[in-house]
């Protein structure tokens, strides 16, 4: 039952914290409101017994994502244009895909059931033969990092192309030059001359 | 009998529930709102929707986290959405990274980040293919510099 209450108010706190995103057109608070998005998320992950993607989504979720976003909003507007409040179209729209998403939950497992088809087909057998085969106490550091090592390997290797995407797209000058070309279109005739 | 079994349901799929209305929200922000980064936003929310999903269905009543401890009687959460979470967050990052990165460099072209004012703009660049001129040079700019 206490699980249950935890659980409520996490999710309560979450569905606030969404509603203030969509209203709000400040976007330095939008932004720190999806940082703190994220932490709640993370108190979620551990109230369902998963620690390491806690530790993640809160360092990576609300740690970098937010400073990205903060960096983007120096360099771009603060606020966004006032919204004209609710809009008919995408409302519908979004309540007639949720009500069949929440449709198609009626033929799933229920929430923890130990019987349910994903925790009797391969999972076990993570459980039962990594202090064997790998011998490392936390099962998701084995799988992660030894059973399906070459997919984080691949993994690196999507985080390398995102770094060199973002290069390509930015370019490597200094922040201050380029805000400074931006500002004097008439610098940046000469500096391609 | 027919009340209990209700209750049953519904605390065994509210769960699935929340996740699906937050789900919704950020869709809604994707979908309503102008602002590139607010966009970027709600795509983010939609997506850490989806990871608590997965960890939802990877949840088992009674188990604990899935390292083992001395007693050989435990139950342990399934680990395996767990790993693809952790895959899935670290790819997020990256490619919200290249996504505000586009959103900067939409913003240098068009001096805007606002979607209904790019349009415009675009429009207005089909009418009279010389005006995009202007704002079309700045990408050789940061090409001939790097």
């Amino acid at each position: 039952m206490n699980a249950i209450i935890i659980d409520l108010v996490l999710f309560t706190l979450l569905a606030a914290v969404a509603i203030q995103i969509v209203r709000l057109n400040h976007l330095f608070v939008v932004t720190m409101l999806s940082g703190v998005f994220s932490l709640l998320t993370a108190g979620l992950f551990i109230t369902m017994d998963a620690p390491d993607v806690a530790f993640t989504e809160a360092a990576v979720g609300a740690g970098i994502s937010t400073v990205l976003m903060l960096g983007t909003l120096a360099l771009t507007a603060h606020s966004q244009k006032t919204t004209k409040g609710t809009q008919t179209v995408p409302l519908l729209v979004v309540i007639a895909t949720g009500m069949a998403l929440i449709y198609s939950t009626f033929d799933m497992p229920a929430f923890g059931d130990p019987e349910a088809p994903s925790h009797v087909h391969v999972g076990p057998f993570y459980i039962e033969e990594t202090p064997e085969l790998i011998d490392v106490p936390n099962i998701v550091t084995a799988v992660l990092a030894s059973y399906r090592g070459f997919d984080t390997l691949g993994e690196v290797v999507v985080v390398f192309m995102a770094g060199v995407g973002v290069l390509a797209l930015l370019g490597h000058k200094p922040i201050r030059r380029a805000v400074e070309a931006r500002a004097q279109p008439a610098n940046r005739r000469e500096e391609d001359a | 009998m027919e009340d209990s079994q209700f209750l049953e349901f519904v605390i065994g799929r509210y769960n699935y529930w929340l996740v699906i209305v937050l789900m919704m929200v950020g869709l809604y922000v994707v979908v309503a709102r102008g602002n590139l980064v607010k966009k970027l936003v709600g795509l983010n929310i939609f997506q850490v929707s989806v990871f608590l999903f997965y960890i939802s269905v990877g949840k088992v009543a009674g188990g604990t986290a899935p390292i083992y401890v001395d007693d050989p009687n435990a139950l342990y959460s399934n680990p395996l959405p767990h790993v693809l979470i952790l895959t899935a967050i670290v790819v997020g990052v990256a490619t919200l990274a290249v996504g505000l990165s586009l959103v900067i460099r939409i913003q240098r072209a068009y001096g805007t980040v606002e979607e209904d004012d790019i349009q415009i703009a675009d429009a207005g660049r089909d009418a009279s293919p010389r005006a995009g001129g202007a704002s079309g040079s700045s990408a050789p700019t940061i090409g001939g510099s790097a």
